[in-house]
């Protein structure tokens, strides 16, 4: 049973800069958690205070149920992939991932057995013998996951394992890391700036920003029911249209944008955001929730028009921006319809996916 | 660049003049470069007489001759010096290497308070020069007893060679990712082990540049055996062979320049072998960084 | 960051927080920082031991009296200054160095452009030869010198005198030997330079002459604008490590001419022996060798400005 609960955990450095200011998590046993946020954010420093290579300035962090605040890096019982792989230069494959088992004075036999079978699952067996240097960078990447398999130990920890490689290579690694969580459950905890990664590879993601975790949740959730403004813009790509708008409370409940167009609000939601009637607030709308309009529209939708300053065909779905008041906005459309730069077009709004932002609080209501 | 009409080739045929210009100069300074040491290895070849006759062209051995070698290999007090420069060499390089070896890593890798004190320190000590310390020092080595003792050159060769060496050191091992040490740290590591068995074996180029520069600079140390060393048995070869084989006004010259071919072909002959560690280190101090 | 910085931030950062705990984390931190004066020691005895100490012991040992029995205070700086014959040395020191050391800078850079023109294996072989008069012993090397100057067996007067020219008494007139002084100094580190700039020139990236030469500079603009203004520093450091070196320098005066004629080449190295070692007037000759102090504490300041700099990147 390996969970990792991080209590109050406060990092700080010379001059009362604080990377990380008192959070709170627990992680199940067997777990995969991605930490995500922007850079500076606190999501390495966490996972450098749980690896013991940065020091607790106050809190507690404990693995498997024992405080490790005092436990240096080598009796934690963890492994960590890096960033740059920090593979031993001068040692083969073999040696690299043979390297923490024959410190910790493992039996040869023991030894072979284990870094084979991590080789095997790995795909990389026919390379044990190749130095780092003659070696591709996921396949560096593969070694260094796999000095960390077979090393058996209580928690994973990568941090941003990915971001070396190309774009295409990090798809098929991040599919690789999946299947070896699923092959190996361990209690992994994973760093990465990457929200289509956190989204993908994630039980549940911590969304980080400026040393305070801003939510917890499954993917899914973040996606669907973003807690703060830093969330709901920072996971989804295209990113969400954020709009100025007044909540106007007059024969049903509308939000008014600058422009003055008035968009209905779900009658599911009225009690919801009654509240807040008549408070200037901002309105959360991610682009694939506004698009072209449809013949039979699903209720609760409502409709703007928009003048279209550029597009951006994709293939199979083309994005159209343009402004309302100056806001940008993003929308996106089906690539058969068509949309010319300074053409009006009516866009439908599926208001059942909106979200409100308080500006005082910058939490979603 | 004149490429302005574009007639075919002629970019080529620029580069190929500068390419000639460039040899032909090279030679040119590659032969007025090469003379002392030619000369020396020439007149090495040729007997006492053949010298003192002054017959014809100097600048060859008209009956070449190893006797002068022989003479040397045969001689007691020159095999004494060669032998005091080998023992002497080897100890201060292999104690010079140690010192700089803990202490780059500790400066580079351990960061303590006043690790930028001193590591600004060591590279200050590489630019005090001995002809500024002698004379203090020969009043030190005084008082332990040291003068006329071989020994007082492996106390004091170091001081030449670690500060550069550290520097050296520093260096390469600053180049090292930190991840590097971090995995090895997870993986169980002391730092003990850390320093040798990742950061030896990834920095071997600059611990070889670091052991070539501290063999010359001992080999080839001429001030402080000169000032502290006066017996023939305790002299090492640079002072044997100005000051034991210079005798009055019988110049031995033949044998003069073979001890200097002997004196001079350990370094050289590292160096032919190992050009690039040494260029390597000639230059790790300005261009790192 | 593991290293030590990050330790000293945790323990400033304790006095803010309630409770310091000294666990064994904090324990094995502080342990390592011991551990690593540790490792430092042998470097710090033998920095502070054998070179600050006699540095410092310098300027006692220049104020004593001749048999070392009293204080004389200013009295061996005061002599030498008015003494002909150490402003002899003033002057040789300061025109050796400076000659030198500008021939080298120049020599070095012509030689390190000729060889980046040459690329590859071939360079390899270029620049090994030229280098070896940088590996040769000095004191050897010089030796050889003082035989090609020899006065009745001249091999280069022999070749002068093949070429219908006359002969010259190279080490037999003071400017004579002055300037043979500094052929061998520049024939010893020149080489050095060369190797200095041709790695700076390495590191200039193709790219700039490139789109230099699109905007229209020539090869003398490009020397200029270009290879000039990126090699500033590695020139810099350079020159002044050279003249440091240079200045101090013994094993050429001492072997090629002792000082020598009339006392026309002392460098303040081989004064300070003569006078030290040779006439045993201890004190002298150290306020003898205190004389460079100035000077080359000036330039090592410079140097030093450029390292603190390299310093505070690495141990940061």
């Amino acid at each position: 049973m390996a969970q990792v609960s991080i209590r109050k955990v406060v990092k700080a450095y010379e001059g009362n800069v604080q990377a990380v200011k008192g959070i709170d998590l627990e992680i199940a046993d067997e777990e995969f958690v991605v930490l995500v946020g922007p850079s500076g954010c606190g999501k390495s420093t966490t996972l450098r205070m749980i690896a013991g290579l940065e020091e607790i300035t106050s809190g507690d962090i404990a693995i498997g149920g024992e405080v490790v605040n005092d436990v240096p890096p080598r009796d934690r019982d963890i492994a960590m992939v890096f960033q740059n792989y920090a593979l031993y230069p001068h040692m083969s494959v073999f040696d690299n991932m043979a390297f923490g088992l024959k410190l910790r004075k493992f039996p040869k036999e023991e030894i072979k057995k284990r870094v084979d079978d991590a080789a095997k699952m790995l795909d990389i067996a026919m390379l044990l013998d190749r130095k780092p240097k003659a070696l591709s960078g996921g396949q560096r990447q593969r070694v260094a996951m796999g000095r960390a398999i077979v090393r058996n130990p209580k928690v994973f920890l990568f941090d941003e394992p990915l971001s070396n490689l190309d774009a295409k290579l990090r798809v098929q690694m991040r599919t690789e890391i999946k299947k070896v969580h699923q092959l190996v459950p361990t209690t992994t905890v994973y760093v990465t700036h990457d929200q289509i990664e956190a989204m993908t590879l994630a039980d549940r993601v911590v969304v980080m920003n400026h040393g305070i975790i801003e939510q917890v949740g499954a993917p899914q959730e973040l996606y669907h029911n973003p807690a703060t403004r830093f969330v709901a813009g920072f996971i989804g790509s295209p990113a969400m249209n954020f709009l100025t708008v007044k909540l106007v409370s007059d024969n049903g409940l509308y939000v008014e944008l600058a422009d003055g167009t008035r968009l209905a609000v779900n009658p599911a939601r009225i009690d919801r955001y009654k509240p807040h009637a008549g408070k200037t607030m901002t309105l959360g709308l991610r682009p694939e929730h506004l698009t072209e309009t449809h013949t039979n529209e699903k209720p609760g939708t409502a409709y703007l028009d928009a003048t279209v300053d550029v597009t951006e065909p994709m293939g199979m779905e083309t994005m159209v921006h343009f402004f309302i008041k100056g806001e940008p906005v993003c929308a996106r459309v089906d690539p058969l319809t068509v949309a010319i730069p300074g053409q009006i077009l009516r866009l439908a709004a599926d208001m059942s996916n909106m979200h409100l932002i308080d500006n005082d609080t910058n939490k979603v209501v | 660049m004149s490429a302005t009409i574009a007639r075919p080739g002629s970019l080529h045929r620029q580069r190929q003049w500068t390419l000639w210009g460039s040899y032909t100069a090279l030679s040119f300074f590659v032969v007025v470069f090469l003379v002392p040491p030619f000369y020396m290895l020439m007149t090495s070849l040729k007997s006492s007489a053949e010298i003192s006759a002054e017959a014809g062209n100097p600048w060859y051995p008209h009956s070449p001759t190893l006797a002068n070698y022989m003479t040397l290999l045969g001689s007691d007090s020159f095999m004494r010096y060669f032998f005091n420069s080998v023992w002497v060499t080897a100890v201060v390089v292999v104690v010079s290497m140690v010192i700089s070896i803990l202490s780059a890593f500790a400066l580079s890798r351990m960061g303590f308070k006043g690790a930028q004190v001193l590591s600004t320190g060591v590279f200050l000590t590489y630019l005090i020069p001995p002809s500024l310390l002698f004379i203090p020092l020969f009043q030190i080595v005084g008082w332990l007893g040291l003068i006329n003792s071989t020994w007082v050159l492996v106390l004091l060769f170091p001081t030449l060679a670690v500060p550069f060496a550290t520097w050296i050191m520093i260096g390469y091992f600053s180049s090292i990712p930190k991840e590097l040490d971090e995995a090895a740290l997870i993986d169980g590591a002391s730092y003990m082990q850390i320093l040798v068995q990742i950061f030896i074996p990834v920095a071997l180029p600059g611990i070889i540049a670091a052991t070539i520069f501290a063999f010359t600079i001992s080999w080839g140390a001429f001030l402080y055996p000169l000032a502290y060393l006066y017996s023939a048995d305790q002299v090492t070869l640079t002072v044997g062979i100005v000051r034991d084989l210079i005798r009055g006004d019988v110049f031995a010259w033949g044998m003069i320049m073979a001890a200097c071919v002997i004196g001079a072909a350990p370094p050289i002959i590292i160096y032919t072998f190992l050009m690039d560690y040494y260029v390597a280190g000639l230059t790790a101090g300005s261009t790192k960084g | 960051m593991a290293d030590g910085n990050s330790i000293g931030y945790g323990e400033t950062a304790l006095v803010s927080t309630p409770r310091p705990r000294v666990g064994s984390m904090r324990r094995f931190a502080r342990r390592r920082s011991l551990f690593a004066i540790l490792l430092c020691s042998p470097l710090i005895a033998l920095v502070v031991g054998l070179q600050f100490y006699p540095a410092g012991y310098a300027f006692y040992l220049s104020m004593l009296n001749r048999k070392m029995t009293g204080f004389v205070l200013f009295d061996n700086f005061t002599f030498l200054m008015g003494q002909d014959s150490f402003q002899l040395v003033v002057f040789q020191s300061c025109l050796f160095a400076v000659s030198a050391v500008v021939f080298k800078a120049l020599l070095g850079f012509i030689l390190a452009h000729l060889m980046h023109n040459i690329r590859g294996q071939n360079q390899r072989i270029w620049r090994g030869l030229l280098l070896i008069p940088w590996v040769i012993p000095l004191a050897l090397s010089t030796l050889t010198w003082w035989w090609l100057f020899d006065p009745a067996y001249s091999a280069l007067n022999w070749t002068l005198k093949w070429f219908g020219l006359p002969s010259i008494p190279f080490l037999g007139t003071v400017w004579n030997a002055r300037i043979s002084v500094i052929v061998v100094n520049v024939w010893f580190g020149a080489p050095f330079f060369m190797i200095m700039y041709l790695a700076a020139l390495k590191s200039v990236p193709e790219q700039l002459y490139e789109a230099a030469a699109i905007d229209g500079a020539g090869a003398v603009q490009r020397l200029f604008f270009i290879t000039l203004p990126m090699m500033r520093n590695i020139i810099l450091i350079t020159v002044l490590y050279s003249l440091i070196v240079t200045f101090a320098d013994f094993d050429i005066v001492r072997i090629l001419t002792n000082g020598g004629p009339q006392d026309g080449t002392h460098l303040f190295a081989t004064y300070a022996f003569q006078v030290g070692i040779q006439s045993g007037n201890i004190p002298r000759g150290a306020a003898v060798s205190l004389f460079m102090f100035p000077i080359l504490a000036a330039l090592a300041f410079f140097v030093l400005r450029d390292v603190i700099k390299r310093n505070k990147e690495i141990t940061a």
